[in-house]
């Protein structure tokens, strides 16, 4: 099984444009992914720049609408994952709460859907 | 609720226990006895945590609780003063020393980890021993779950791993990382005992089930924790790309009703390109320049050619027959020419292909082996020898185990 673990900073909706995280997390961040990898689970990960930097395309009425970024009135915004393998969620769990974050910041644990995992006439659809 | 609580504690256990028995087993010199104070830990665990909740560090927690055990029990066997003195001091070290990620702590678990990978994999052990104690002891798997794995009963598995322990303890082997000359040799065993968990999930011997990806993904996980440990082995390397990009295909090679999908035949758009990335990573670490190709990273190469081929069309089969090639020479084995054969014939027609299966049908080791015949029907087909070729692939269906692969040939035979 794979599961996301989706980082929500703290008020990452107002986050600057060159935000960046500080030597003291980064390192901390990096001890903790040798922790995953060392223990075979790491798959991959990526860090995501603040949303003041994304582009929103929202669909409405069958039209593609395209509005950069700040949007203040957004919360919990992601800014980064890690990419696991784990025997079930609990341990995908485990592995989140030894994450180094910082007070107040969410991780989301959510597990990869598997094609397997859809009725027969949507496989079907996808080919399978 | 107590559920959620116990099952927390499994997935505590499932990431710490290979450290903790490894740890313990260092100073106790006995896997077995690690592994019994290991599971006491785990007893103290599912009676208090449930009311407590999980300690903010459960693997000092366990570690500390499986050690006081320890202690008690030298202490009632009265064993000697000195053993106990020793244990002790190590108790009252590791207590001192934070947990935390301190590199001296660090090399040590590294260390013990690796001796455990060793001990478990020892070759006074059967293949099958060696398979059941390292799921159990570096895995992390339960009985129940090795023995649903392999589809044999419990109790087997239990038997299997109670004389392995007492297979390492008479043999007083000892618990250590081989060094030297010694050290090849023992880590072909891990590496052999690693890719047959792989093999028995990528394409099951028994059962219904053509594949069974969670043992796939066990061995996965422990050939990365391996790579990690002695990183400069690149045969380590090796292996873990050749799994890697093999499951990439995992769920490609399954059509909807279960059946088996071969490789030309598969949509490469559903292989997995994390795992490739990840396998192409590995096999750079594996293929350092100027060094020799070891088995494992020869086949990792080869996966790599149809892993890099976007079509079926561009795979480079030249290069797959040169690298078959140079795996028949260094580790020569029926299979490996039977694959030669597959590879000759796709890269310059089924006669050269025929050539080479020809020469292996009166091998003992393949009399059963329903490969064979399936190959050779795949070449005589296409040189238009539709009868005979219908009748290997007959016979082929006769010799598999695997009910899935069995309709998949009867197919085949139908179609010739």
């Amino acid at each position: 099984m794979r599961f996301m673990m989706l980082v929500i900073p703290k008020a990452y909706e107002n986050a600057k444009a060159d935000f960046v995280p500080s030597a003291e997390l980064v390192a901390k961040m990096t001890k903790y992914n040798e922790s995953l990898t060392k223990a075979g689970v790491l798959l991959g990960l990526e860090g995501l720049t603040p949303p003041v930097r994304a582009a929103r395309v929202k669909f409405s009425g069958g039209k593609a609408k395209a509005t950069d970024g700040p949007f203040t009135e957004a919360k919990e915004l992601v800014g980064g994952y890690w990419m696991i393998q784990a025997k079930s969620k609990q341990e995908a769990v485990e592995w989140a709460t030894r994450a180094p974050m910082l007070d107040g910041d969410i991780i989301e644990v959510r597990q990869v859907q598997e094609i397997e995992d859809f009725p027969e006439d949507v496989r079907k659809a996808a080919g399978r | 609720m107590a559920s959620d609580a116990h099952r927390a504690i499994e997935a505590v256990w499932r990431i710490e226990s290979a450290r903790l028995i490894a740890g313990l087993a260092r100073m106790v010199g006995d896997v077995g006895v690690a592994e019994d104070l290991a599971q006491d830990a785990l007893v103290a665990a599912l009676e208090q945590w449930p009311a407590s909740g999980v300690p903010d560090n459960p693997g000092a927690w366990l570690m500390t609780t499986a050690k006081r055990r320890g202690i008690d029990q030298l202490r009632r066997k009265q064993m000697l003063e000195r053993k106990h003195a020793e244990l002790g001091t190590e108790l009252e070290a590791r207590q001192e020393t934070a947990p935390d990620l301190d590199a001296a702590i660090d090399d040590q678990i590294g260390d013990d980890l690796l001796s455990l990978i060793f001990t478990a994999c020892h070759p006074v052990l059967t293949t099958e021993a060696r398979t059941a104690l390292t799921l159990r002891l570096l895995g992390g798997l339960t009985t129940e779950e090795i023995a649903r794995a392999f589809l044999v009963p419990t109790a087997t598995i239990a038997q299997r791993i109670v004389r392995a322990k007492r297979t390492l303890a008479a043999a007083r082997v000892p618990f250590e990382v081989p060094r030297g000359a010694d050290l090849g040799a023992r880590l072909a065993s891990v590496l052999e005992v690693i890719y047959l968990v792989f093999n028995e999930g990528y394409s099951a011997t028994a059962g219904d089930e053509w594949v069974r990806p969670a043992l796939c993904e066990d061995a996965l996980r422990l050939g990365r924790i391996l790579a990690e440990l002695v990183p400069q082995e690149p045969e380590v390397h090796g292996l873990v790309a050749l799994m890697e990009i093999q499951a990439s295909r995992l769920r490609a090679r399954v059509g909807p009703a279960g059946e088996p999908i071969l490789l030309l035949d598969q949509d490469r758009a559903r292989w997995d390109q994390l795992l490739v990335r990840r396998g192409l990573a590995a096999l750079d670490r594996a293929a350092a320049p100027g060094g020799a190709y070891g088995p494992y990273t020869l086949q990792a190469a080869i996966a790599a050619c149809h892993a890099r081929a976007l079509t079926p069309e561009e795979t480079d089969w030249t290069r797959i027959t040169a690298l078959y090639d140079a795996l028949a020479q260094l580790a020569p084995s029926p299979i490996v020419e039977l694959n030669r054969a597959v590879a000759y014939g796709m890269a310059f027609g089924p006669s050269p292909g025929l050539e080479i299966v020809d020469a292996l049908t009166s091998e003992p080791a393949l009399k059963d082996y329903h490969l064979l015949p399936a190959v050779r029907g795949d070449l005589l087909k296409k040189l238009g020898r539709f009868a005979e070729a219908r009748a290997e692939f007959e016979r082929a269906a006769s010799l598999t185990h695997n009910a899935r692969e069995r309709a998949l040939l009867l197919a085949r035979a139908a179609q010739a």
